[in-house]
């Protein structure tokens, strides 16, 4: 057994793990947390694969962004897991009956699977592994130019992504005061100080200071 | 497929010295340290108190704007990467089409700034 074997089996062996770990964990903390574990070892996999910058992403994009996402909707959702438990025993035989049932399907599936004969000689047609070039590179020489339309409308996802996260979750907050540099320093002598001639016997009324707001209104 | 296993090897190194060091820092209290628990010590220390809630308070949703706007320039920088290994070979329209790219997400960057998306209260 080589070293790459054994990195297999390791890789592997720790995945279906934690997998394990992220659906029977009682705390969706951990689930998450098992979670990234999950996605480092997929991403050890793919690196033996030779899929190196596939590999490198699922680390950034993945363990970086979205583990972290999940924690934080893990948390906002505020879900009671052993709320969400009770009655596990009353449902589990309607839940064996019909998982029994997909397994089934599946099994049926995928044994009676059968690839066309000329199927993998049309994979390799399609696409040629470059050997002369490390991963990153054979991706950029074609990303770029050939499936350019592909990149662009990437693209376009994001920018409805962003733009959709925004008109969700963005509420206007009322009665914050924000600091405004700008305002700030071109509010001059004028405009904060007065001076109050007092009559003798008067005393001092407490004056608001004028000012302008935002909207250039005197307040 | 040696090869893989050299240039990889550092990498191998790394995690294994922080998997010792980890373990290590986990396991010498059990060793090292007396232990000799009494209900007393174990109880919060002078001025401190119980927790009187659970630790797994709702969240401001503003986290969440955070972190997806986090993950979409994530995924841009992600397209970058073998753009910039492949720049001499893809030539003036590669760069362009990266530009256009850019200037997509620019225009949601100025939205988001306009929106006060980017700051806190």
């Amino acid at each position: 057994m080589n070293v790459i074997t054994l990195f297999f089996y390791l890789f592997s062996g720790v995945l279906i793990a934690s997998a394990v770990m992220v659906v029977s964990s009682r705390n969706p903390v951990h689930a998450v947390l098992f979670l990234i574990l999950a996605f480092v070892n997929a991403a050890g996999l793919f690196l033996l694969m030779g899929a190196e910058f596939l590999a490198m992403i699922l680390i950034v994009v993945y363990v970086g962004a979205v583990a972290v996402l999940f924690l934080f909707v893990v948390m906002m959702l505020d879900v009671d897991f052993a709320e969400l438990r009770q009655g596990f025993l009353q449902y589990l035989p309607i839940g064996a009956v019909i998982s029994a049932i997909f397994f089934i399907e599946l099994a049926l599936v995928v044994g009676t699977w059968q690839l066309a004969p000329e199927a993998l000689a049309l994979r390799k047609a399609a696409a040629a592994a470059p050997v002369d070039a490390m991963n990153a590179r054979a991706l950029g020489r074609v990303l770029y130019t050939e499936y350019v339309y592909f990149f662009q409308a990437a693209g376009l996802i994001l920018l409805v992504a962003m733009i959709g996260a925004i008109v969700l979750t963005l509420r206007e907050r009322h009665g914050v005061r924000r600091q405004d540099v700008m305002r700030q320093n071109a509010r001059g002598k004028a405009d904060a100080m007065s001076v109050v001639t007092v009559q003798p016997g008067q005393g001092v009324t407490v004056q608001g200071v004028k000012r302008k707001d935002a909207a250039g209104q005197e307040v | 497929m040696q090869n893989l296993l050299v240039d990889y090897l550092p990498l191998v190194l790394f995690i294994g010295l922080s998997a010792v060091i980890g373990l290590a820092l986990m396991i010498a209290p059990f060793v090292v340290a007396h232990q000799n628990p009494d209900p007393e010590k174990l109880s919060a220390y002078e001025c401190g108190f119980n927790a009187f809630d659970d630790a797994r308070m709702k969240f401001d949703v503003r986290f969440y704007l955070v972190a997806i706007l986090f993950i979409i320039f994530d995924l841009e920088v992600a397209f970058l990467f073998p753009w910039a290994v492949a720049l001499k070979d893809v030539g003036a329209f590669g760069f362009w089409s990266m530009m256009v790219f850019l200037g997509v997400l620019t225009i949601g960057f100025v939205y988001e700034w306009r929106k006060g998306a980017l700051e806190w209260d």
